[in-house]
Parts: structure tokens; C-alpha cells; sequence
């Protein structure tokens, strides 16, 4: 018979709709509306799991996200999804799960020797054992701790599930949707208000649900299906089931963690999980309480578990719990003994501690304590001492309350913390530990619902006030306003490992031993035991070792005081977190207008910042990317070549002070400039040292057309704007990028007018665009503007025009370029062809360097200010001690050289101390037949001539090097003049 | 005439597309051109767009008339979009021609707003953000200019470079959001 322990008629699953799933292989049968736990459990599996540490055969303990048992992997399409909670995990068709931390099965695991050593392997006990041999811990100890520990196992693939991250914004957040939940979330939205509320379970209701109290003559499930389906019409309402509120954060911002797809056999594209960060004017925390159990010899057995577990799997799965034995000290347990016996379930005896207990019940009542259990893979007896003296009841089920703790988690977020309260023997919230977050219900400590009825109805009027919105009237529903007793027992006083933390399989024992140990704060506890440190993180341990830490340590609860709580509230995937930033994902692609005519060309592209650039231009018979770039510098050197070179930043720059602007943020005066000629030009930042170079461009009296690096392009369009607005608001001048609106086209070589000419109406000569001169034009037809500008010491044009017409005007200039023997050329060619005419990039000017550095101090005009000046004349940023630039030569011309080497005299050692300076750029240049390198050396330029020895730890290279002047090729320009 | 042809910056992309109760397609392009007052000059090109039915936008805000639309872009800057520059606004303020820098996208349809908020982090409620709404933000990564010309619907301008991204991301938020519509969540 399937699903034996199942109630006939009981629970709010759909019994039209059986579901067939597998865990450790074997296939079982539940309904839609379970979770693995609940449809374990109808199956009679009360074995789930195996603990942490001691392998101890597990149970489910809780019917909520703050299980610490029955932690399964979920296997689909070779992932596996380890720690997943058997009591949220909801099943679908084919659903394939399997226990963890268990080697060769689930109820034979080899590991469980460590119950029998736990003598041995109590807190901290691999501090003090592993101490020696010194040398084991790496080779031994190390490793064979790791094999043991962790949970779960991952399947070693990258994550290719589809995540999504979203953001919601409202006037009000209602975590939880219990009684004070909805009756705020209700309020609230029947006032017009935007609402969100947020509920972890896949159905609404909290605690409606699992003991449904009487509100308003309905039954709490049915009342609270009305008050739903009244919210779902409501567009100003967004119900969020399967949503756990993880974290808040400041200025009324919370993340939440929503399982979108995970219960669905077929999800298609809907995503597996969305974090959401949600922006609340308001907020409402309704999150209830969590149940916490009772520390006595053996409480962890399978088929032990929560009194309202108990309560949640009988009413809304129909769970046939069989005979159960309830442990409870307060008046919570003795209603679910009695709403239990109502439901038809086997209470064989209620066990509860306090005087005064009232013996006359419809179930057995002993004023007692239980002692121990018995029952290796599931619970089988149930021993409890009482006035009576020692009894042992054989049992299916043992349900233990030791009260509850509010869920006031989130509330804590922020670092404030919560006060005892000693009526209910818990930490309530204090007002205001989140700024316009307020605590309502049994988060509040507050456990009748006609109360917390009344406090969400109140909250959710206070918040309206706030937005200054319409306070709508609205009865509050009739309730059950019961009392509250509690004795607090945290542990039972008897011989015998009594489980606190479940988890992480700590005792009592544990907690006591550390504050012997000297671990006698509760933050030193946490870590000596590792109590709370789990994925759970506590929440059904950490009140009650707290609590034994204060009886050992004679403190007190309150002096004790809480460990931290601290985002997320439930554990979040990373790929949730991280949703949608995976491979294309990652960042933005920019993309020039040239691309899809160099891809066809077969070049393969290299990242320079967010932008593509083809690497080079691959030619039948070419065999590697040196081959093809050596064809191409001789190309340029020879003929021509053509280079897309519009991912250089552009910036239109315009107003009557524009040109006093220019000489304030470049080193060189901008202001002597003519209208139709360009400078090049240097910037400092505030600190002195070189920020980016480019060119200035004249195009009228009142305009300027200024050129960044491809990387810097952001920087400096910052750096203006930060300058302008702080140091010269006033000055009538005005920037903005032009940076996308033009594509721009390099040609350079001895053939570049020529190609030029073909593509221009009015062709130019040296005399109508000398060297260092722009001009607007018209080419082929579109209005551009041509600039003769050389980055590669060649002659050289740049052509701009609208972007529309980048991708016709590239593959235009390279057939024109090919007629002529030239083509297009990439970026390793570039590299080469500035290297050899010793220009810099941001491998020089890397950040470190001044003007002084690189040679250009002249070009720091002595006649007027500029931002970092004064600051680059200070001591140590000029002189002999400075590294210069220089240029490098191997004096075997083949030795390659590596950029990043570093450089020593001939014969020092390789030591930082004798360090004189590093490579920074390299290259084989084909027109010299030489390996060159640009390097920086102490006092390099007055060291022309001397032999050094480049020296690259990492790749093992050392090579003797001549150093030389920067400029390789044509230090005088005639070549780029012509 | 151009003996250049033109390349639209979608190219090779696949739009329109319709996803649920969202469709995405492609703002035809126009002539735009940034708008900057010079300095004192504000009042002076606030009336001399006042003359073609528009005016100089406040932060945040748009302003249409007919096919012509200024759209403040940033600090000080608003696009003007569709028409040329009024004659004697370049006395009064820096104009510049961006009309092939950005491309745009028109997102339309009731579940507009829960695709965007998958990639920006404003607030997009029609409450907060109203026809004629103009927001400087990100796309995801992206930095964007947005605004709202009608109840459902969005125009998005991302730097050219980056048309391929803008479309990418939004065509996989649409994808999550229609999967959101069409699976049967009980």
C-alpha cells in the first residue's frame, strides 16, 4: 500500500493529482501540494538524513525553512542541488532526490563510528588534537578532515539554470501572512496603498493553516482563503508565495529570495530562482515564531520532532503520526495535545514539567520529563520520569515544545538588538531596530490571534498615517484571545548526549565544556562549538544554548545576551545573487561599427575594455598571429593600412571658455590653437601623475573635438565633469561625449593620401591638410571630418563620420587599401608599429608615472596652471632617482623580451632591493629585424648605451639588453610629415 | 546622395519580438540633438523652444509636440529629438549632433514594467514614474536614458555599442516574465 501513514480526507493536498518521485533511488508516490518531507513521511520514512558530525540517523524536526535535519540533494540533468530542506522542497513529477553525508547508504553509513568516538570529538577537539606532529596537519590531518566534512556534494559543472534578480518597489512590505500579516496586508491595500506581502510557504496563511484557529466563526484556513482571494483582486496588492524575505538593509531595502521554477517538473524558461530587492516606504514584520525543542538524552531520533511540525504535517498533509508522546512546557503544547486528540491522532501521554499541570484531559496527562529514547534508524520508545516514578512508552512519534522564540531576525539586521522577556521566556523586538520596520504578531512575542489580529490591523493604520494616506475603517475579525504560560526548561538534567543545535550536532555537554574552556561569551561559544553556525544558522538552538550557557556560566539570559543575527535569513543561492551575469551575461559588449566586416574577415577579436577589436587579419598560408602582424607593420611601413580606431573616447567640447578650460586640464596650452588644427596632449590628475593623453582638435573658435585613450574614455569624461562643476562652474563651457555618434577610420603608411584621396569629393594635398591639421569634408557623399594624425609614425589620416555609415565606409577603405597593397590591420600590428616609434599607451602610463617619467615635462607648460601641476613638482616626482623611460634592445636582436620583466645591473641579483626598474611594453618589430621593449630605469635617460640584464622571474628569462632611446624608427618624423 | 549605405545599429538583430504580454521593437532613428544652455542662457532657449511648441525641459521630464520631442538627458543637457534645432537656439546653447550615438528601444505592453524591473533598479510604477517620465539610469550594466511616452510603454536609449547587450538582456527578461505569465501556478 502507498502512502500508509496518510489520514483519508486530512490536509489540503490535491488527491486528484498523485506524484511520483524517488529519494535514494526508490520511487514513492505523494500528492501535489507535498513536500518531500511530507510525502516521506506518508510513505512511513521517518529516516531522512544523517547529522553533520556524528552521522546520526535524522528525522524531519520542522515543517518550515528552519529545518535542520532533513537536508537532501536534488538531482536534475547531472546537477545536484545539495542542502536543499526536504521541508520546502516541494515535489513534482520525476523529482529525483538522495540523502547526504552518508557512505554506503542512508541506513548504513560508515561514518557513524564517529557516534561511538564522540567522547573523543567534542567541542574543540581538533584544536587540541591535531596539534602534533606539527608537520601532519597539512599531509594528514588536513586532508582527511576535509573528505569528512561538508554536506553534500556538487556535481562539479558550471550552473547553467536560468536565475533572475528583480526589484519591486511599495508602499508597504508585509513579511508573513499569518493573522497580523494579512489583516495588515488587507488593511493596507483596501486603503489604495501599493503592498507586498511576502510568504516563504507555497501557500498563504502561516499558522492559519497548521492550527487554524477560529477568526470570525471560520476556520483560520478558510478565512484566510477569503482575505487572499479578496488581496489577489486588488491591483495595488502583490501576493509573493514561496518568497523568503532574506535580509533588510538600509533605507527601507530588503532582499528576497523567491523559488520561481524549483517545484516544477517542466519550468521551461521560467527562471529557478529570483532575488529580489525590494524598496519599501513601510514595513511590516509578520513573520511569527519558530518553535524551539528540548534538550534531553537522545531528542534527535527520527520521528522526533516539533510540537507544531507535528501540528502542520497532520492538519495540511494529512500525516498519520501514529502513537506520539508530547514534551512540552508551556500552554502552546497542551492546545495542540488537545486540538491533536480532536484530529484523531494517538496521543499516548503529555509530558509537561510545570506544578500545577492540570491532570484531566481526554489523553494522559504526567507532570514530568523525559529522559531518553530509544530506536536506532526511527524512534521505537519513549522513557520519561514523573511523580510517578519511570516510564517507557513504545512510540512512532515524539513532539517536543520548549516554547518559542519570534521570528525577529530581520528585525535585527541592522545590529540592534532584541530584549528577554521573561513572561514568554523569549527575545522580543524592541521599537525601532530597523527604521520603518515594525514587529506585529508572534514576531512581537505576542501568541493570541485576536491580538495579532489587532496589531497587524494597528501597524498597517500607523503606516498609512505615515504616507499620509486615507486610514480606511475596518473591523477586526473576532478571535480566540488565549493566555500564554510558560516554565522555561531548556534541558533536562539526566546523563546523556541531549542535542541543542542539530544540526551541527551540538550538546549540551558542548556548550558546557566551553564555558569551562573560558568560552564563556556567547559570540566565543558560537565559534568554540559551532553552535548557530550551520545552515540553519539556529534558529531552533541558538535561544536554548544561550540559555544553558547562562546556567553554566551563572550569568543570566539577559546579561548573556544573543549572538548576532545577520543576513540572509534563509541560505541564498550564489546564482541567484549572481543571476543573469553569467557568460554574455558578465558585461555589456560594445561593439564597433567595423565588427561584423572584421569577424567576416576572419579576425579574431581581443577586449580592449567593454569594446572588440579584431587581433589581426589572418591571410591564406599565414601559420600563426606573428606571421600575419608582421605582414601587416611591413604593410603599413610600405603601403597602407587601414585601422577602425573609433573606440577612442570623443569629446565635444564647446563655449566662449572653452579654450581656458582646455588649458586648465591639459598640461600644454590648448588656447593658442587655430580652428583647423589639432595638438597632442597630456593630462595630470590632482596627484601629479599622468591620467590619459590624446589629441585636441580646433574645429571653430568656440568648439573643440578632444580624443581620449579607449580606456581612459570614461575616466576622463568624469574627471571633466568633476572639474568643471567643482573648480569652474561658472565658465561657459559645455561637454559631451560624441564618443558613439562617429566611427573613425585610420589610415596610415606612405600610401595613405592616396587612399584617402579615393574616398574624399575635394582630395587633399600636404598643403591643404598638413601634418597636425583637421578639416570637415564630405566623404562619399556624408558630411565627416578628416584629422591627419599618426599613431603609428607613419602618414596618417583619421576619417570620422556618423556612425550609420562606419561599417560601408571600413570595407570601402580596406578594398581601396588592398588595390594599393595594403589592408586592414589589428591590434598586435598597432602595438608594433607604436613601439617602434616609442609611443605610449596605458601600459606606460599605468598610473605611476609623471610627465617628468615619460619624457614629456616640457609639455608641461611653465606659463599657466593645470591641474597637477604644482602637485607633480613636488620632491621625489623629478630627478635622477625618477625610473624613465627608455627603449630596450636585445643584444641578440631574436631574444624575445617579456613585458613585466624586471631590470638589474648585468651582474646583480635578482632582488627587489637592486631593482632599477621594469618592462612594460614588448614587441618583434619586422622593420628593424628586433626584438624592442619600452621599460622604465632609474635615471634611464642619461643611460643610453648601457648594457642591462632584463631579468622575468615568473617565465625564466634573462636577457642582456642595450638601452636606447624610446624612438626605434624615424626620431626625427620626416615619414608622418610627408 | 550618400554613396555610403547606411547600417541601422540592430542590425542582424531579430526584432520586433513579442514575448508574452511584451513586445520589443526598434525606435526608428531620427535626428537628435543635445541641447545644452549656455551659461545665463537658460530662460533665452526655454523661449525660443517655446516657439515651436516645446520648451527646455525640468529634470526628469519630457515635453512633445507633434513629431518633435525634448527629452532632458542629464545635467544641464536635453535630447532634442525628431526635428532640427530651431534657428538662433545655437546662439544660446552648445548643440551637438548625437543622432547616431544611441539606439533605441520600444518596449510596449502590460508586462513592460516587470521586464525592466529585471534590469533597472528605478522605481518604474506608473505612480512614481508618469507618461512623460524621464529617467538617466542603467540597463542592467548599461548606462541608459528612459522615458515613458505612453501608460504601457517605454523608449530605451543605450549607447549604440551596445544595441546587441540592450537587446540580449531585455529579450531575456521578457522570456523570464512570459514563462512567469504562462506557467499555471496553482
Amino acid at each position: 500500500m502507498t502512502q500508509p501513514q496518510r489520514i483519508p480526507g486530512k490536509g489540503s493536498i490535491d488527491r486528484t493529482r498523485p506524484v511520483r518521485f524517488t529519494f535514494d533511488g526508490r520511487e514513492y508516490e505523494g500528492y501535489h501540494g507535498d513536500t518531500v518531507a511530507s510525502a516521506l513521511l506518508a510513505n512511513g520514512v521517518r529516516l531522512m538524513g544523517r547529522s553533520f558530525k556524528y552521522h546520526r540517523p535524522r528525522g524531519v524536526m520542522t515543517a518550515g525553512s528552519e529545518e535542520p535535519n532533513a537536508l537532501i540533494e536534488v538531482m536534475e540533468n547531472g546537477q545536484h542541488t545539495p542542502n536543499v530542506r526536504a521541508t520546502m522542497q516541494e515535489i513534482y513529477r520525476g523529482l529525483a532526490t538522495r540523502s547526504q553525508n552518508r557512505w554506503p547508504s542512508l541506513s548504513f553509513d560508515a561514518l557513524a563510528v564517529n557516534d561511538r568516538l564522540s567522547a573523543f570529538l567534542s567541542a574543540g577537539f581538533y584544536y587540541k588534537t591535531f596539534m602534533w606532529p606539527r608537520a601532519w596537519w597539512e599531509k594528514l590531518y588536513e586532508p582527511v578532515i576535509r573528505r569528512a566534512a561538508g554536506l553534500g556534494v556538487l556535481s562539479g559543472k558550471h550552473d547553467v539554470g536560468r536565475y533572475e534578480k528583480a526589484w519591486a518597489h511599495c508602499d508597504l512590505l508585509v513579511v508573513g501572512s499569518g493573522p497580523a500579516g494579512l489583516m495588515a496586508a488587507l488593511v493596507a491595500a483596501r486603503a489604495g496603498a501599493d503592498v507586498i506581502v511576502a510568504e516563504e510557504d507555497r501557500q498563504m496563511g502561516g499558522r492559519l493553516l497548521s492550527d487554524a484557529p477560529e477568526v470570525d466563526g471560520l476556520p483560520g484556513d478558510a478565512w484566510a482563503a477569503e482575505v487572499l482571494g479578496e488581496l489577489v483582486e486588488l491591483p495595488n496588492a502583490r501576493v509573493m508565495r514561496r518568497m523568503t524575505v532574506t535580509g533588510a538593509y538600509d533605507d527601507g531595502s530588503y532582499g528576497a529570495l523567491e523559488r520561481v521554477g524549483l517545484h516544477l517538473g517542466e519550468p521551461g524558461n521560467l527562471p529557478r530562482e529570483c532575488f529580489w530587492r525590494i524598496v519599501a516606504k513601510r514595513a511590516i514584520l509578520a513573520a511569527g515564531a519558530l518553535e524551539r525543542p528540548i534538550a534531553h538524552p537522545d531528542n534527535d531520533r527520527p520521528g522526533v520532532m516539533l510540537v507544531s511540525a507535528l501540528r502542520a504535517y497532520v492538519r495540511r498533509w494529512g500525516i498519520d503520526p501514529g502513537r506520539t508522546v508530547i514534551f512540552g512546557n508551556n500552554d502552546g503544547a497542551l492546545d495542540a495535545a488537545r486540538a491533536l486528540t480532536a484530529e484523531g491522532v494517538r496521543i499516548l501521554a503529555y509530558v509537561d514539567p510545570r506544578p500545577g499541570i492540570d491532570p484531566v484531559e481526554e489523553f494522559r496527562v504526567y507532570r514530568g520529563e523525559v529522559v531518553g529514547t530509544t530506536g536506532r534508524l526511527g524512534l521505537k520508545t519513549v522513557k520519561f520520569r514523573h511523580k510517578g516514578g519511570t516510564s517507557e512508552l513504545a512510540a512512532e512519534t515524539l513532539a517536543l515544545s520548549g516554547g518559542w522564540n519570534p521570528t525577529l531576525h530581520l528585525a535585527c539586521h541592522m545590529n540592534a538588538r532584541p530584549n528577554w522577556d521573561d513572561a514568554i521566556s523569549a527575545f522580543v523586538p524592541r521599537d525601532g531596530m530597523v527604521p520603518n520596520l515594525t514587529v506585529v504578531g508572534a514576531a512581537s512575542g505576542q501568541f493570541s490571534t485576536a491580538k495579532c489580529l489587532e496589531q497587524g490591523a494597528a501597524a498597517a493604520r500607523a503606516a498609512l498615517a505615515e504616507l499620509d494616506r486615507k486610514v480606511p475603517d475596518i473591523r477586526v475579525p473576532k478571535a480566540g484571545d488565549g493566555r500564554y504560560a510558560i516554565a522555561p526548561l531548556w534541558s533536562v538534567q539526566v546523563p546523556g548526549h541531549a542535542w541543542l543545535d542539530f544540526a551541527n550536532d551540538v550538546t549540551t555537554k558542548d556548550v558546557v565544556l566551553a564555558a569551562q574552556e573560558g568560552f564563556s561569551a556567547v559570540e566565543h561559544m558560537k565559534r568554540y562549538t559551532t553552535q548557530g553556525m550551520a545552515p540553519d544558522q539556529g534558529k531552533s538552538s541558538n535561544v536554548a544554548a544561550l540559555a544553558v550557557l547562562a546556567e553554566a556560566t551563572g550569568q543570566g539570559i539577559p546579561a548573556t545576551g544573543t549572538t548576532t543575527f545577520r543576513p540572509p535569513f534563509v541560505p541564498v543561492s550564489i546564482a541567484a545573487l549572481g543571476a543573469g551575469a553569467r557568460a554574455k551575461g558578465f558585461a555589456p559588449e560594445r561593439r564597433t561599427t567595423s565588427d561584423v566586416v572584421a569577424r567576416r574577415m576572419g579576425a579574431p577579436m581581443i577586449e580592449a575594455g567593454l569594446w572588440f577589436r579584431p587581433s589581426y587579419f589572418p591571410r591564406a598560408g599565414e601559420a600563426t598571429w606573428r606571421d600575419a602582424c608582421d605582414r601587416e607593420v611591413k604593410m603599413v611601413r610600405e603601403s597602407v593600412g587601414v585601422c577602425d580606431v573609433s573606440t577612442l573616447g570623443k569629446i565635444d567640447v564647446q563655449g566662449a571658455d572653452a579654450e581656458r578650460f582646455l588649458d586648465f586640464v591639459y598640461t600644454n596650452t590648448m588656447s593658442t590653437l587655430k580652428p583647423g588644427r589639432v595638438r597632442y596632449g597630456l593630462m595630470l590628475r590632482e596627484d601629479g601623475h599622468v591620467m590619459d593623453d590624446g589629441t585636441c582638435a580646433r574645429l571653430a573658435e568656440q568648439q573643440f573635438m578632444i580624443t581620449t585613450t579607449t580606456a581612459a574614455a570614461g575616466l576622463v569624461m568624469r574627471h571633466l565633469d568633476f572639474v568643471h562643476q567643482a573648480f569652474c562652474a561658472d565658465w561657459d563651457v559645455r561637454l559631451i561625449s560624441v564618443t558613439e555618434h562617429w566611427a573613425q577610420i585610420a589610415m596610415a603608411g606612405p600610401k595613405a593620401r592616396e587612399l584617402l584621396n579615393t574616398v574624399l569629393e575635394d582630395p587633399v594635398t600636404p598643403e591643404s591638410l598638413p601634418f597636425i591639421a583637421c578639416m570637415s569634408t564630405q566623404v562619399q557623399g556624408v558630411p565627416g571630418r578628416v584629422f591627419r594624425i599618426s599613431f603609428s609614425g607613419e602618414q596618417g589620416y583619421e576619417i570620422a563620420v556618423p556612425a550609420r555609415y562606419g561599417t560601408a565606409l571600413f570595407e570601402r577603405l580596406v578594398a581601396e587599401a588592398e588595390g594599393l597593397d595594403g589592408g586592414a590591420y589589428g591590434m598586435e600590428a598597432l602595438n608594433v608599429l607604436r613601439i617602434e616609434k616609442g609611443f605610449i599607451t596605458h601600459a606606460e602610463i599605468h598610473g605611476r608615472v609623471t610627465a617628468f617619467d615619460i619624457g614629456m615635462d616640457r609639455l608641461v607648460s611653465s606659463k599657466k596652471d593645470c591641474i597637477g601641476r604644482s602637485a607633480s613638482l613636488r620632491p621625489g616626482l623629478i630627478g635622477e632617482d625618477r625610473q624613465q623611460l627608455i627603449g630596450l634592445m636585445p643584444v641578440d636582436a631574436q631574444e624575445p623580451l617579456t613585458a613585466g620583466a624586471h631590470l638589474y645591473a648585468k651582474d646583480a641579483s635578482a632582488r627587489a632591493a637592486d631593482g632599477q626598474g621594469y618592462v612594460t611594453s614588448v614587441a618583434y618589430s619586422p622593420t628593424l629585424g628586433s626584438w624592442l621593449g619600452l621599460a622604465f630605469l632609474t635615471n634611464g635617460r642619461a643611460r643610453h648605451g648601457e648594457t642591462i640584464r632584463l631579468d622575468d622571474g615568473l617565465r625564466g628569462r634573462k636577457v642582456i639588453c642595450r638601452v636606447c632611446d624610446p624612438v626605434f624608427l624615424d626620431p626625427e618624423g620626416g615619414r608622418m610629415r610627408a | 546622395m550618400p554613396d555610403l549605405a547606411e547600417t541601422d545599429a540592430f542590425a542582424g538583430l531579430d526584432l520586433p519580438i513579442t514575448m508574452g504580454e511584451c513586445r520589443l521593437a526598434t525606435c526608428a532613428p531620427q535626428l537628435i540633438t543635445s541641447v545644452a544652455p549656455r551659461n545665463g542662457r537658460e530662460a533665452a532657449v526655454d523661449a525660443v523652444l517655446r516657439d515651436f511648441e516645446l520648451g527646455f525641459p525640468t529634470p526628469g521630464k519630457m515635453i512633445v509636440s507633434g513629431s518633435a520631442r525634448i527629452i532632458w538627458a542629464g545635467r544641464e543637457t536635453a535630447f532634442l529629438m525628431g526635428v532640427e534645432p530651431p534657428a538662433g537656439l545655437r546662439l544660446e546653447a552648445a548643440l551637438t549632433v548625437q543622432s547616431d550615438g544611441w539606439a533605441g528601444l520600444h518596449l510596449t505592453g502590460s508586462g513592460a514594467e516587470a521586464v525592466l524591473a529585471r534590469l533597472i533598479p528605478l522605481d518604474l510604477r506608473l505612480s512614481t514614474f508618469a507618461v512623460h517620465d524621464v529617467a538617466r539610469t542603467l540597463l542592467n550594466h548599461m548606462p541608459c536614458l528612459i522615458f515613458r511616452p505612453a501608460k504601457t510603454a517605454f523608449e530605451i536609449y543605450v549607447f549604440r555599442s551596445m544595441a546587441g547587450t540592450a537587446v540580449h538582456e531585455l529579450t531575456e527578461a521578457m522570456r523570464s516574465v512570459a514563462a512567469r505569465q504562462a506557467v499555471w501556478q496553482e
